[in-house]
């Protein structure tokens, strides 16, 4: 912005200024606010108390464990599709990609349901399943799946267009120079896209253990058992225990400023350069 | 080439944490296969939504007694949710022991539509399944403000009633029931009470899928002038959500209402559980769990825990399903299945 803008714009500045941070107050500060008054507001010992309950272990442990499976299977999907549709020319990429768009356009209820209509006893796969006893839906297999489901794009979308805007030329060169492949891949590829693909999966990660509506549909809510967080936060709405639902709510967003802490950080710690953001 | 080290480090971190994932992941499935004969035994109790309380007042004094009668230890899962929702996913394959559900018509769809429930399951424990019984009463804000006294006034203008979706929900089948058996008394025509229902939903500003959900945003978002719960979640929320804040209405007729159990015995076959499932219902029936049924407000039917539990519980006139509906499977074909009464009413309730 090398142009100066009128004199009298300096208002207009202050006034839209100012109501961008009104705006912000009210709609990200204020909950966040919230949610720690209310988990606070009979004391540190209760807050604790809630978070070190048996059934909130659980549920946080569930939680972490859906993460840990569901964020490096996409991290290694979001790859290969990225590469695949970024580096090379095949019939039907249109469609690949497309379909890569689905899990952000449908609801995540039908992307429950669908596992339901699959896994379920009325399904069809659930009755053979289950005669073998093979538990999915109302399991941890099917919150797995549906966060696998729900979290899909989240990987390849960052990579994608960040892998079409720097081109082919290094890795052409990295081959004409006789690097294998995978060695390519490896050194000259991946450092490239190194940061697209850390907030790719810091993005993935916070969804993977914020998602409700998929989760809900195949969990069966089972205490102990089949509660992630994001259920257990219900769970306690819903049996009047306020504080222990903020405090667990808490820890979600605990969770979320720690992602994006981490990721400032390590922005500035390697000299993040703009370009290369998405 | 600095990245290149940071890069495996990074790469190598995942695959560590994936590792971790797929071990924690298999002791997880070793802990749940194991049905040794003495090796503690899991119970899961689908159930409806307001009976949070209760079972968890209940499931650990069934674990003692169960564990001085045969030495095993017994834990006990529970899953709450609209009565309706609940037995849809047992349906689907939610593999639950018992239900314990809002009404016999939730529980007979499971016998219908899977084989997790066997058919004729209402004879096979007492009282025709039903451990405890409730009622719906109303639920008002302190000192009344808007005078509700009875059914009928609940279709004035301006009165802002709170009951979940019938179509979810088994409170509110009961509830819907108790407003047209009000509008039915003294022999008024099926026209006259269509039209009751009709304006009573006109004046339901939300409808939540279970009973807590109504009582939570009865209680505690503050909308509508009128509560339509069970009574125990009336009483509950009286005395647990701030007392002095609510006053209970008992209008002058209502219905009674029998949430009946079963062992899913289809289920618990599978699993092994039949003999520790059905000791488990059985339990609801003795004195000990009927006392602690009547302090959670539930109404017992063994009739000493009811003569000295009598002066909390308002004598109501009650009517049966069975007496004036003829029975769940015929109520809910006209009332709730697709196209019956609530949805002709509801359609045109809101136009």
């Amino acid at each position: 912005m090398s142009a100066r803008l009128p004199n009298h714009s300096l208002a207009v500045r202050r006034l839209l200024i100012l109501g961008a941070l009104v705006f912000i107050g009210f709609f990200l500060v204020l909950p966040l606010v919230a949610v720690f008054a209310e988990a606070l507001s009979k004391g540190f010992a209760t807050y604790g108390a809630a978070l070190v309950e048996p059934d909130a272990i659980s549920a946080i442990k569930l939680t972490l464990l859906v993460a840990a499976i569901s964020v490096p299977l996409n991290v290694v999907f979001g790859l290969c599709a990225a590469w695949a549709i970024a580096k090379f020319d095949f019939r039907g990429k249109s469609v690949l990609v497309t379909l890569i768009d689905l899990p952000f356009s449908i609801s995540p209820v039908v992307a429950g349901l669908v596992y339901v209509l699959l896994f379920g006893a009325q399904g069809w796969a659930g009755p053979w399943l289950i005669d073998h006893g093979v538990r999915i839906i109302f399991a941890v297999p099917s919150i797995v799946l549906a966060t696998v489901l729900v979290t899909f794009p989240f990987v390849a979308r960052e990579l994608i267009p960040l892998m079409q805007e720097q081109g082919r030329n290094d890795e052409e060169a990295a081959l004409a120079l006789g690097a294998s492949g995978f060695r390519t891949f490896l050194r000259v590829t991946l450092p490239n896209i190194r940061w697209g693909l850390l907030y790719g999966v810091l993005l993935c990660n916070a969804r993977a253990m914020g998602e409700f509506g998929a989760v809900s549909v195949v969990s069966g809510h089972l205490r102990g058992l089949t509660n992630t967080m994001p259920l257990h936060v219900e769970i306690l709405y819903n049996e009047y225990n306020f504080v222990a639902a903020f405090a667990v709510a808490s820890l979600l967003a605990l969770l979320a400023l720690v992602t994006l802490v981490l990721k400032t950080s390590l922005e500035w710690k390697f000299g993040y350069s703009h370009r290369s953001a998405r | 080439m600095k990245f290149a080290t940071h890069w495996r480090s990074f790469v190598m971190a995942l695959s560590g944490a994936a590792l971790l994932a797929a071990c924690s992941n298999k002791t997880e499935s070793k802990d749940s296969e194991a049905p040794a004969a003495s090796a503690p035994v899991q119970l899961l109790n689908v159930s409806y939504d307001p009976t949070r309380e209760l079972y968890e007042a209940i499931n650990p004094k069934f674990a003692a007694s169960w564990k001085a009668e045969t030495g095993q230890d017994v834990k006990i899962n529970m899953s709450h949710g609209g009565s309706g929702k609940q037995a849809r996913a047992v349906i689907d394959g939610l593999d639950a022991d018992v239900a314990t559900l809002a009404l016999g018509y939730d529980t007979d769809e499971i016998a219908q539509r899977s084989k997790a429930l066997t058919p004729g399951w209402q004879a096979r424990l007492p009282h025709n399944s039903a451990p405890y019984t409730s009622t719906i009463v109303f639920l008002v804000r302190k000192g009344n403000p808007k005078g509700i006294k009875d059914w009928g006034d609940l279709v004035k203008p301006g009165i802002a009633v709170i009951t979940p979706n019938p179509k979810t929900s088994g409170g509110a089948r009961w509830n819907f029931l108790a407003a047209w058996a009000y509008a039915k008394q003294g022999g008024g025509s099926d026209a006259a009470a269509q039209d009751f229902v009709k304006k009573l939903f006109a004046n339901v500003p939300v409808l939540d899928s279970g009973a807590r959900g109504s009582t939570t945003t009865f209680v505690e978002r503050g909308i509508g002038d009128v509560l339509l719960a069970w009574e125990n979640e009336a009483f509950l929320a009286q005395k647990e959500l701030g007392e002095g804040k609510f006053e209970v209405v008992v209008p002058s007729i209502s219905v009674l209402a029998e949430p009946q159990v079963a062992v899913l015995d289809g289920n618990a076959t599978r699993h092994g559980t039949e003999k520790v499932a059905e000791a488990y219902l059985k339990y609801l029936y003795t004195p000990e769990a009927q006392e602690i049924i009547a302090q959670n407000y539930y109404r017992p039917i063994d009739p000493a825990v009811q003569a000295k539990h009598a002066s909390e519980f308002p004598r109501i006139n009650l009517v049966t399903i069975d007496g004036a509906f003829g029975g769940w499977q015929a109520a809910q074909k006209r009332f709730f299945a697709d196209g019956g009464v609530f949805d002709a009413i509801y359609s045109r309730a809101k136009k």
